[in-house]
């Protein structure tokens, strides 16, 4: 009668066992970020991992949001007679929202899951053990480079993802709608603030580099070494990094912008 | 070895894309290269009511901007708002006795002060003060004035 009971204090004490788990990893990577100075090579390999080849699926989503941004904002605009506010509306939604958190699930799904199965599959083949027998602290050699390396790539590739789609939204509005191709500009100049927007948009990116890297790299650590638990840590590193990325994005827009 | 070069490369390429994104995003998108307009000259004028004039508005002569707004602030003394204007350092014959208002760009635009100029020899220096000055036009003061004209008409 109180196994109901049992197996949910049980599945709450684990869930708070492996938050606990979670940041005491992460404490851990803070502590050996030193690490990467030693040894910059590894980060460049993981620079290339993580943000070079990301940047495919990142450019080419960024242009097309940007040009569906553009006929969308246009048919809307258009009706009040501000079809000129194109620009601003398209960099904007791009800047503030759009940039970081989209990067950041493409990031999430494309690198994100790459990096759990990596270091789960190195887990479940003792490899990570290995390291350990050997006096290296695999923390500091495997798990250091990939968290800087997604932290460092996370706002270089939402920045770009920003500015391909405003390049697209100048496309599509200027070029296929004849919007006044100054209008899309100077509005866009005069209304987009540095600090207020731009500055706080890599501060988003940046925050959601930290998070869905040290998600990631948590599942993989952290996963069952057999070839299900590996699986099922890739599905919920994916899964856990999207949810908490979009809910930490309403916690902070609200600091940011909602006063 | 050719391999390594090949990572570093593609990299190095990353991060400069990554970076020039974000020059971009600074200079063409955002304001960045407006707002570093330290130079030109100071001007203050003073108006019974700005309406909603914001800062970073233009300040139009003829049509054409020459400067901005850098500060509106509350004079507690006189019960009026003081508006500073920064205008271009190479619009310097600005007379002494030009006239300021706030305009509305549209019906709904934004508001941006205009100069008329006047016709004194004397030009406007850093930290003047505009004399002649009129108001913004508050619509629902306007409806008001003229719903108060009809009835005094009709009565």
């Amino acid at each position: 009668m109180l196994d109901p009971l049992v197996r949910l204090g049980r599945g709450v004490l684990d869930a708070l066992e492996r938050l606990g788990r979670g940041h005491l990893l992460l404490l851990a990577i803070l502590l050996g970020l030193g690490e990467v100075l030693r040894r910059p090579r590894l980060l460049w390999e993981q620079l290339f991992n993580i943000g070079v080849l990301s940047l495919l699926i990142v450019g080419v989503s960024g242009l097309f949001v940007g040009m569906v941004l553009a006929l969308q904002g246009y048919y809307v605009l258009s009706q009040f007679g501000a079809a000129e506010s194109l620009g601003v509306m398209v960099a904007a939604s791009l800047v503030r929202e759009l940039g970081p958190v989209v990067t950041a699930l493409l990031v999430a799904g494309r690198a994100g899951s790459a990096l759990t199965a990596e270091i789960g599959l190195m887990k479940a083949t003792e490899q990570l053990s290995g390291l350990e027998m050997m006096a290296v602290d695999p923390v500091r050699r495997i798990l250091v480079p990939r968290f800087v390396g997604g932290v460092l790539s996370m706002p270089l590739l939402a920045a770009i993802f920003s500015a391909v789609g405003v390049l697209g939204g100048y496309f599509v509005g200027v070029g296929l709608l004849g919007v006044d191709e100054g209008a899309y500009w100077s509005q866009m100049q005069a209304k987009i603030d540095f600090d207020e927007d731009l500055v706080n948009g890599v501060i988003k990116s940046l925050a959601f580099g930290v998070v869905v890297t040290w998600i990631a790299l948590f599942q993989g650590y952290d996963t069952v070494p057999t070839s299900e638990g590996v699986s099922r840590s890739t599905t919920r590193a994916v899964v856990h990094a999207a949810l908490v990325v979009l809910g930490l994005d309403f916690v902070l827009t609200a600091l940011m912008f909602g006063d | 070895m050719a391999k390594r070069r090949n990572v570093e490369l593609t990299v190095g390429t990353f991060v400069a894309l990554g970076l020039v994104a974000l020059f971009f995003l600074a200079m063409q998108v955002s304001n960045l290269s407006l707002s570093a307009s330290s130079e030109g000259y100071l001007v203050q004028a003073r108006f019974a009511n700005v309406g909603s004039l914001k800062v970073r508005a233009p300040v139009t002569m003829a049509g054409v901007r020459i400067g901005r707004v850098e500060s509106v602030r509350f004079d507690k003394q006189t019960y009026e708002a003081v508006v500073s204007m920064r205008i271009d350092a190479a619009v310097d014959s600005i007379p002494d006795d030009t006239f300021a208002n706030i305009f509305t760009s549209g019906l709904l635009g934004e508001q941006y002060i205009g100069l008329e100029a006047g016709g004194s020899p004397e030009s406007l220096r850093d930290g003047d003060e505009i004399v002649n000055t009129q108001s913004a036009l508050v619509l629902e003061q306007m409806i008001g004035q003229f719903l108060f004209k009809k009835a005094g008409e009709s009565g």
